[in-house]
């Protein structure tokens, strides 16, 4: 019998939770480390020393007034989304479903503009839009969510699906109108009279967009923390059967909260399509959906950390973007730095949540 | 006329990346794992395999059919093996969320693929307008011999390479395994209940990093076929699509089990192309909507299977869930 007792190098335990600047501290650390380890794979394909890779990064990001804002457009489409995931999240809901989300929204969009373009005066379009892109988003989000409070369907896997089944019915619409005929895809929806765009507001024309998704994450962030219903969707999110014991009723909670989280997808597919490109493609949203997940997720779905982390995604998109250009690389280099950041970022968790002990001198012991 | 003997072949060829996909992933599911890098792990799987092979001719060297195939073989192995020790080292040892890892596996190895895709002849500075392997590829398409001669059968059953056999004898075996032995047994113990399983001593860390990282492999082999048989060695980016994400659905249309995979992966090959023989005159628009044909069914199984709420047809019990044994 071998009765030697054994004890493992390291074994890990779970902490107690940190004060936040030692998380944010762990995080940071997280981030550098990312962008020393970005800087070496820059270099080694490219060549440069890495200061001039990150200065490149940020002229890209900052380099002119017009790449400034620019960069606060896509800082504030990616954080719209995420706002609008967050409640999902909040319930445990995973709804990977955001990039369907923002296509129907902008789908319905963008047949209000074609449909409707001279025949309402804009300001009640532009209303009808925004009504008819909210409801659409909803819609795409409600259906997963019944399914999941009637019969526990797997939501991760369902939302995705629904994605493309979005893409191909906005592959349809594009066919049915595109211009000119033949050409797969629709151009710029009613270029001439410029109905259902969304006018000018202030020094650019991404600043209403920006001011939309500032004023939209002060209401979602009174609404999770200040709110009875927010207060519901964490209880639902913490423990569904201590929710149903209060009497919560977890059902009808579930389709709600997605109903809202649909809603702001599609809000952000009425910011990208008449706010924005005034056309629709189907891939419009642009993976957004999905980087949305993880913004959400690094900023611990606080929408006031998410404003950081979507800025941080988003300066990492519009500078790899430059890096390639700059250096004559393929577009894709900015996937690739984004992966390594988040790997990073997300390994770091770890040691906010757990802390590693490691064996004591073993000399003396276990005899 | 619906041309069966053309629309099979088509058919089968689309759905072989679909099953190495689908094959892969369910091995990881069954141990609790959800990777939703999969799309991104068969790019790199693919990928890696370009550049091995890519590589190979360039060197100049006579072109040896045996290394030919290996090279790129193992490499395509050693890239998605990598992926999925990284998906492994995040989820299991650090614990990190399985969702938002695999999401940022699969931006990760998308545009790693299409980087290095785009990028290669200009890195390896060589003379060629594009990837076009073509001589790797005709190693890799040579079909049985007697496909030609024995008229439609040969067509039918015999016209793939050797990729698409493999998959459906690995789909077969993984579903023997999973099914039939102690190892599939004690794989789906990890995958229902960890704790349980580590109470009756399961190694759940070792399950769990073995079940991810063969499932990666195997997913990766699919994203080869796709670029060396299926588009005869040229690779262009984005041109493997959405097929990573239409695997994972395959997993829950076929309910976890490999060896209904292999029909269900036809099934949905055919579905996937079936636009082009449905004769629609001038109408293009409608082929889009059959082309979400696969998804819908995806949800409408996805529904029903959840609305019976049979026992034996449910995800694994902690899919997507990570397991520390001090937590209860």
């Amino acid at each position: 019998m071998n009765k030697k007792s054994h004890t493992p190098l390291a074994h890990i335990s779970k902490r107690k939770v940190l004060p936040w600047y030692a998380s944010w501290g762990i995080r940071l650390t997280g981030i550098v480390l990312a962008f020393i380890f970005c800087a070496i794979v820059t270099m080694l394909v490219t060549g440069e020393n890495p200061i001039q890779i990150y200065a490149t990064m940020l002229y890209g990001a900052f380099g002119t007034p017009r790449k400034s804002w620019v960069m606060g457009q896509e800082t504030a489409i990616l954080l719209c989304v995420s706002l609008a995931l967050t409640p999902a999240f909040r319930m445990r809901f995973w709804n990977l479903g955001g990039e369907g989300q923002i296509l129907i929204g902008g789908l319905a969009c963008a047949a209000c503009m074609i449909l409707l373009g001279d025949k309402v005066p804009n300001a009640a379009l532009i209303l009808i839009m925004l009504i008819g892109s909210m409801a659409a988003g909803a819609v795409w989000a409600m259906i997963p969510a019944i399914a999941k409070a009637k019969w526990n369907t797997n939501e991760t896997l369902f939302t995705l699906m629904m994605n493309y089944v979005a893409t191909q019915l906005v592959a349809y619409y594009i066919i049915i109108w595109e211009v000119p005929k033949g050409s797969g895809k629709i151009g710029i929806i009613n270029q001439s009279t410029e109905a259902g765009w969304l006018p000018q507001v202030g020094p650019s024309k991404y600043f209403l967009n920006i001011l939309i998704v500032a004023i939209l994450t002060a209401l979602v962030y009174v609404y999770m923390n200040y709110s009875k219903q927010g207060y519901e969707i964490a209880v639902v999110g913490e423990s569904e059967k201590t929710a149903r014991y209060v009497g919560i009723k977890v059902e009808k909670v579930i389709i709600r909260t997605l109903i809202l989280s649909g809603a702001l997808c599609g809000l952000a597919g009425f910011l990208l399509v008449p706010g924005t490109n005034h056309t629709i493609t189907t891939t419009i949203a642009g993976g957004r959906g999905f980087t949305a997940v993880m913004v959400a997720w690094l900023a611990k779905f606080n929408p006031i950390a998410m404003i950081f982390s979507s800025l941080l995604l988003a300066f990492f998109g519009r500078g790899s973007n430059e890096i390639s250009t700059v250096f004559g690389l393929n577009q894709s280099f900015s996937d690739i730095l984004t992966g390594i950041v988040l790997f990073f970022i997300i390994g770091s968790e770890f040691f906010i949540n757990y802390q590693i002990h490691f064996r004591k001198s073993t000399a003396k012991e276990g005899k | 006329m619906f041309d069966l003997v053309s629309f099979i072949p088509r058919a089968v060829a689309q759905s072989i990346p679909l099953l190495y996909g689908s094959t892969g992933e369910t091995i990881t599911e069954k141990s609790g794992n959800l990777n939703l890098g999969i799309p991104g792990v068969m790019y790199v799987g693919a990928i890696s395999g370009v550049i091995g092979s890519f590589l190979y001719e360039q060197s100049g060297a006579q072109i040896n059919g045996f290394l030919a195939i290996m090279i790129p073989l193992v490499c395509c192995m050693i890239g998605s093996l990598l992926m999925g020790l990284l998906y492994c080292f995040l989820t299991v040892t650090l614990r990190a969320n399985q969702n938002v890892t695999g999401l940022a596996m699969t931006t990760f190895g998308v545009g790693f693929g299409n980087f290095f895709g785009g990028s290669l002849m200009k890195l390896t500075a060589s003379e060629v307008p594009s990837i076009a392997l073509t001589t790797t590829s005709n190693y890799f398409r040579t079909t049985l011999p007697f496909a030609e001669s024995t008229g439609w059968v040969g067509k039918v059953f015999f016209s793939y390479g050797f990729l698409a056999y493999l998959a459906i004898i690995i789909a077969l075996v993984a579903a023997h395994v999973l099914k039939k032995t102690r190892v599939g047994l004690q794989l789906r113990a990890v995958g229902e209940s960890p704790s349980t399983a580590d109470a009756a001593g399961i190694n759940i860390t070792r399950y769990k990093y073995f079940a991810t990282c063969l499932g990666c492999v195997i997913a990766g082999l699919g994203g080869l076929y796709y670029v060396m048989d299926y588009a005869n060695g040229v690779w262009s980016n984005d041109g493997f699509g959405d097929r990573g994400w239409l695997a994972i659905a395959l997993v829950i249309f076929t309910i976890w089990r490999p060896n209904i995979g292999v029909l269900a992966s036809m099934l949905f090959g055919g579905l996937y192309i079936l636009y082009l023989y449905i004769p629609t005159g001038m109408n293009l628009s409608i082929k889009e909507l059959y082309k979400m044909l696969p998804y819908v069914v995806t949800i409408v199984v996805l529904v029903i299977t959840s609305m019976r709420n049979k026992r034996e047809n449910q995800p694994p019990a902690s899919l997507g869930l990570n397991y520390f044994r001090e937590e209860r």
